[in-house]
């Protein structure tokens, strides 16, 4: 009997392999975490994209939940997450921080008043410093932070409905909820 | 044997040819020192481009890779540590950039596991060749009458 079950196993290695290999046909080989959620948003000093005469920190987008979304005009993803966002910004659900990445100010402008502007404030990362230290490896990408300025999710790739109704949104009301409990707006 | 030899030749050749391919780096940056730039390209080629994953920083020639790539130079240049380099690189991208993780409680199956599987494998072997040599012994195992039987028939073939 025994010598029955021992040869049973190769079945079950195989199977528990076979399990294994079959998850893995459904991750996302390019959707890696961030190494940045938990941790604040990066220290930062850069001129607002609209007026270079105004400075945007990081303490700037403290005391509010918010999304940043890293763009740039040579990027197609974000012309196709940019009707999304317009949609977005119309409910006025959280205030969206643009991260206009290694971009040209004149082509990002242009662009925004031609296309529409979802953003609150756009921050201009001309050499990429601020999308260097977010750990940014492609534009579109999102990053949810909270009211103490928090990074607590990065999505990459472009906002849809899927992922706003499915991830984004759930994640952001309870982050509202938290702010809301300690008294912020 | 001429066959051969073609075969071998042209798999050297091959190898040799892989291993001058692998320092290309793109850019013209100008490195302090020679050491530098021997360390800084070392570092660079063990450090995994986040965006197009299957290229290390060198290789790769996306924008990101460009950007970490010119940073872990100019890192190299101002003197810092490996350790430090590579813990910049970490902290923005995760352990996911470096080719060879680090040594911890979550990567101990990583590192260790072949090892494991190295030893129960031995260690099956062991057990079935020691099985085998046990019942191939008992199988020689005959009577006395059949060993002198079969000796004499020896001494006969002998002669």
């Amino acid at each position: 009997m025994k010598k029955r079950l021992v040869l049973f196993i190769p079945l079950v290695l195989f199977l528990v392999m076979g399990v294994f290999l079959y998850k893995g046909l459904f991750l996302n080989p390019q959707q890696l975490d961030s190494a940045l959620e938990g941790k604040p948003i990066p220290a930062f000093q850069l001129e607002r994209l609209e007026d270079s005469n105004e400075i945007i920190t990081n303490e700037s987008l403290k005391g509010q939940v918010s999304l940043l979304n890293v763009w740039a005009t040579w990027c197609p993803s974000c012309k196709y997450e940019h009707p999304y966002l317009m949609r977005l910004a119309r409910q006025n659900i959280l205030p969206i921080y643009g991260i206009n990445y290694r971009d040209e100010r004149a082509l990002a402008v242009r662009e925004l008043t031609r296309e529409g502007d979802p953003y609150t404030k756009n921050i201009f990362d001309h050499d990429g410093r601020l999308g260097l230290d977010l750990g940014v490896y492609g534009a579109p990408e999102s990053y949810l932070v909270d009211h103490n300025g928090i990074i607590r999710f990065r999505y990459a790739g472009p906002i849809d409905m899927r992922v706003w109704k499915e991830t984004l949104y759930p994640m952001i009301q309870e982050l509202q909820a938290e702010a809301k409990a300690v008294g912020a707006s | 044997m001429k066959a051969i030899f073609a075969v071998v030749s042209a798999l050297l050749l091959s190898v040799a040819l892989m291993t001058s391919a692998v320092a290309t780096p793109v850019d013209t940056y100008e490195f302090k020192s020679v050491d530098n730039q021997k360390r800084a390209l070392d570092l660079a080629h063990s450090l995994r481009c986040p965006q197009c994953q299957n290229q290390n920083l060198i290789d790769s020639n996306s924008p990101v890779a460009q950007d970490l790539r010119l940073e872990v130079y100019q890192m190299v240049d101002a003197g810092k540590a490996d350790a430090e380099i590579i813990e910049f690189m970490t902290s923005r991208y995760g352990e996911f950039v470096l080719y060879k993780p680090k040594m911890e409680a979550k990567t101990y199956v990583l590192w260790l596991g072949p090892i494991g599987l190295l030893l129960i494998g031995l260690m099956i072997g062991f057990v079935f060749v020691r099985k085998q040599r046990i019942s191939n012994v008992v199988e020689q195992d005959i009577s006395a009458e059949d060993q002198a039987e079969l000796d004499k028939l020896l001494k006969r073939d002998g002669k």
